[in-house]
């Protein structure tokens, strides 16, 4: 039986070979699990935009893309799989929407000289380029969001929250403890009082932690969830009544499949955001003629213009926008991960070049250099309205507190250069 | 006509109380062996090391370590997950705390470490037995999860609250963090795999093992026979404690190299590692390999199948996937309730006969 198998999976591996002059992408996808919810809607965006490059451009400069899907259920094991499976393939970059799978491509990445972006997730300290070489995490990173959510906050107060309290529902992991050190600073600044909330995995289980927000009595709420931990934070919040507008999500709990289960009780409910929302935009037309209704659309094709689709479209975008200048850089149209990494670190996002690409007003504008491969933290608040069924931009885009944060990211990446024995390149 | 005892001259009492009692058994012991140690570290890649024979190797010493417990001594164990979250929980603590001593003494000494917080947990198992032990375990489990999330000394403070293993050598080749070769990785595992599988094996047909199978078989009779209830079935947790901890510790170090606890030590790592000793085989050490082998490779196969060679979506496949390997399960169960080991025990025995079974 062991044999047998062996040798079917060897065979197996050797006819997944390499692919000539192609761009290869990698979607390490999870369409099922606990997760699902919001790994659906990425999974489509990012795969219907390279969908889009092909069928409209023929690829990025006349290179075709192959986009490889791997399923990683958000499960670690699954994910080192998934890239050792696919990295001989010549992936160019790795975003596997998850910070537990990122924590483990961060080491293996760097070894084989591949980029990985985790945009708007992953390891905030890997903003310091000049210790994550091969890192990146713009346009915004979870301590960004963190010092958003509570500018944000100080906003609604008059610029005054001394004495509130401020309660963190987190998912219990690498990914919800991330916000805890930045909340923690902002809250010696501020005055404010910070309780921690944690939620184990996968998150349906949250009675205990709300009946303490009903004895605690917050004056706000910050979660940091994902997957089917949003819809019951959401709905059980609305079982005790807590009013929606205090509630507010990381960009990652704000998604049409968290709120949409609460029904009416969710209006009101805010989350942030990194680029904008809605399908009101040039792109999206092409995306209905090249892709949806050539029959070409991945998945069921049922999620173009909702957040998450849109971060994805946002993802590729910014991925091809790096092939684009990795090949104005090294003159060529055959790239290898290498080059894709000096692409990303000299990408460039303008006003000018989101309006070419269709999508005008659509995210922030940075620039990426050694020192920082994580943009200038810009982000904004959306509110669910639950009678239209949308998420409405009720901010502006404004920076995060940008004197807390860097400073948390250099004594972060100094500890991490220096259990890894790296010297800092710039 | 070749697989029989008969011509094979036992002069010893050495000979007569082998492993490996018929000549073309052992040639195939050795020959996997030395296949094992010289020829496959050639043949290696990333994938394969990463994919498909790390996993295979430390879940296969899991398994031997709960097939100790479960199968040779009847205590059924849910705390597998917590245990191995012990074993590699400690090992990082040993790591950091002493950065000039040899990872594999590290790992040695995780063992050690989750034997004895194995053995605290199996106290209750002296007053109570079957389910309600299960249930003790099960608590096990979510008390050491939930300890090594709560409490920051166990990951010195760090801000994500994951663990990770720095670099790491034996004799100049690193072993665990990033730069690790594919075959040290692999030799390093199959060191530690080879070396329990003959200590559990030789345990098991000993003294030890026999008082665990008396307990495990009727555990008043054993009383009356003079076993000690209090000693076999504590040194049926410690050891088994010892193996799945030395697993953990593999599995953070060397496997995976970064472990977030609830995630990776759950309770689906319990019904994992339980799973594939009900199907290798209940009370074998060769029933551990082919569990693990089967709940390992089983799925990687069907999704090299279904998605690389036949391009079906990958959701279609990994919902399949669980169909099929649940499916299979089952089915196992109900056609061979004994496992894959009773199986091949069987086609031992018809070899033997072959090919004049009359």
């Amino acid at each position: 039986m062991k044999y047998k198998l062996l040798t079917a999976v060897a065979a197996a591996a050797m006819a997944a070979g390499p692919a000539l002059a192609e761009l290869t992408f990698s979607s390490l996808s999870y369409r099922t699990g606990p997760y699902a919810a919001g790994g659906i809607p990425f999974a489509d965006g990012y795969a219907d935009y390279f969908t889009l490059l092909n069928e409209r451009d023929g690829g990025i400069n006349g290179v075709k893309i192959n986009l490889v899907e791997c399923e990683t259920g958000y499960n670690t094991e699954k994910g080192v799989e998934c890239y050792e499976a696919t990295k001989g393939q010549g992936v160019l970059v790795y975003q596997p929407l998850s910070t537990g799978i990122t924590y483990q491509l961060i080491p293996k990445a760097t070894a084989d000289k591949i980029p990985v972006h985790s945009m708007g997730y992953g390891r905030t300290s890997a903003k310091n380029g000049s210790v994550f070489e091969w890192v990146f995490n713009y346009p915004a990173n979870y301590w960004d969001g963190a010092s958003i959510a509570i500018t944000h906050i100080l906003d609604i107060n008059g610029g005054d929250i001394n004495g509130k309290k401020v309660a963190l529902l987190y998912h219990n992991s690498a990914y919800g403890k991330e916000p805890i050190r930045t909340l923690e600073e902002l809250s010696k600044k501020h005055g404010y009082e910070l309780s921690l909330l944690p939620v184990d995995h996968p998150g349906q289980e949250q009675k205990s932690q709300w009946l303490q927000i009903r004895q605690q009595r917050p004056d706000y709420v910050i979660m940091w969830g994902w997957g089917v931990m949003n819809q019951v934070a959401i709905q059980e919040a609305a079982n005790i009544r807590f009013p929606m507008e205090n509630f507010i999500g990381i960009w990652w709990s704000g998604s049409e499949n968290d709120v949409r289960p609460a029904g009416d009780s969710a209006h009101n409910y805010k989350a942030l955001t990194f680029h904008n929302v809605g399908s009101d935009y040039p792109l999206f037309d092409d995306i209905g003629k090249y892709v949806i209704d050539a029959g070409k659309a991945a998945g069921a094709g049922d999620q173009v213009g909702t957040v998450l689709y849109n971060r994805a479209l946002y993802a590729a975008m910014l991925a091809a926008e790096a092939v684009k200048t990795a090949m104005e850089i090294h003159g060529t149209t055959e790239i290898t991960p290498p080059m894709m990494r000096d692409g990303m670190e000299a990408l460039e996002m303008t006003e000018e070049k989101m309006i070419a690409l269709g999508l005008p007003n659509f995210g922030p504008t940075f620039s990426i250099s050694c020192q920082n491969h994580g943009g200038y933290g810009f982000g904004a608040v959306t509110q669910w309205d639950a009678e239209a069924g949308e998420f409405k931009l009720i901010t502006d885009y404004f920076q995060s507190d940008q004197d807390v944060i860097q400073e948390l990211i250099e004594e972060d990446s100094a500890k991490y250069a220096a259990e890894n024995g790296i010297e800092p390149r710039c | 006509m070749f697989y029989r005892e008969a011509g094979d001259f036992k002069t010893s009492y050495m000979d007569d109380s082998e492993t490996f009692p018929i000549r073309f058994d052992r040639y195939r012991y050795y020959f996997v062996l030395f296949a094992a140690f010289a020829v496959v570290p050639f043949l290696l890649n990333d994938y394969w090391v990463n994919a498909v024979l790390l996993p295979f190797l430390i879940y296969s010493i899991a398994a031997i370590g709960l097939n100790i417990l479960v199968g040779y001594c009847g205590q059924v164990s849910l705390g597998t997950g917590g245990f191995m979250a012990v074993g590699a929980y400690a090992c990082y603590k040993l790591m950091t705390g002493f950065p000039d001593v040899n990872i594999f003494f590290h790992i040695i000494l995780a063992g050690a470490v989750t034997a004895g917080v194995c053995v605290i947990f199996g106290l209750p198992s002296l007053r109570i037995k079957g389910f309600y032990l299960a249930v003790a375990t099960l608590a096990a489990q979510f008390f050491l999860v939930w300890l090594f999330n709560r409490v920051p000394w166990f990951y010195n403070y760090s801000a994500s609250g994951q663990i990770s293993s720095p670099e790491r050598t034996i004799f100049g080749f690193p072993v665990t963090g990033a730069e690790t070769a594919p075959w040290t990785a692999y030799l390093f595992c199959l060191v530690f795999t080879v070396a329990s599988a003959i200590i559990a094996r030789n345990l098991t047909r000993g003294m030890a093992g026999r008082k665990w199978m008396a307990i495990r078989d009727m555990d008043i009779a054993a009383e009356i026979i003079g076993v000690n209830p209090l000693r076999a079935k504590l040194s049926a947790f410690a050891i088994s404690g010892f193996f799945v901890g030395i697993a953990g510790a593999l599995f953070f170090s060397v496997y995976l190299g970064a472990v977030e606890v609830g995630e990776v030590f759950g309770i689906n790592k319990s019904f994992l590692v339980l799973f594939m000793v009900i199907i290798g085989g209940l009370g074998s050490i060769f029933g551990s390999f082919a569990g693990a082998a089967f709940l390992v490779l089983l799925p990687v196969f069907l999704k090299n199948l279904l998605v690389g060679i036949m391009g079906w979506p990958t959701d279609l496949a990994a919902h399949l996937e669980f169909i099929i390997v649940g499916g299979l399960i089952v089915l196992f169960l109900i056609v061979e309730p004994h496992g894959l080991a009773q199986l091949w025990r069987l086609a031992k025995e018809k070899l033997r006969l072959w090919p004049f079974p009359h």
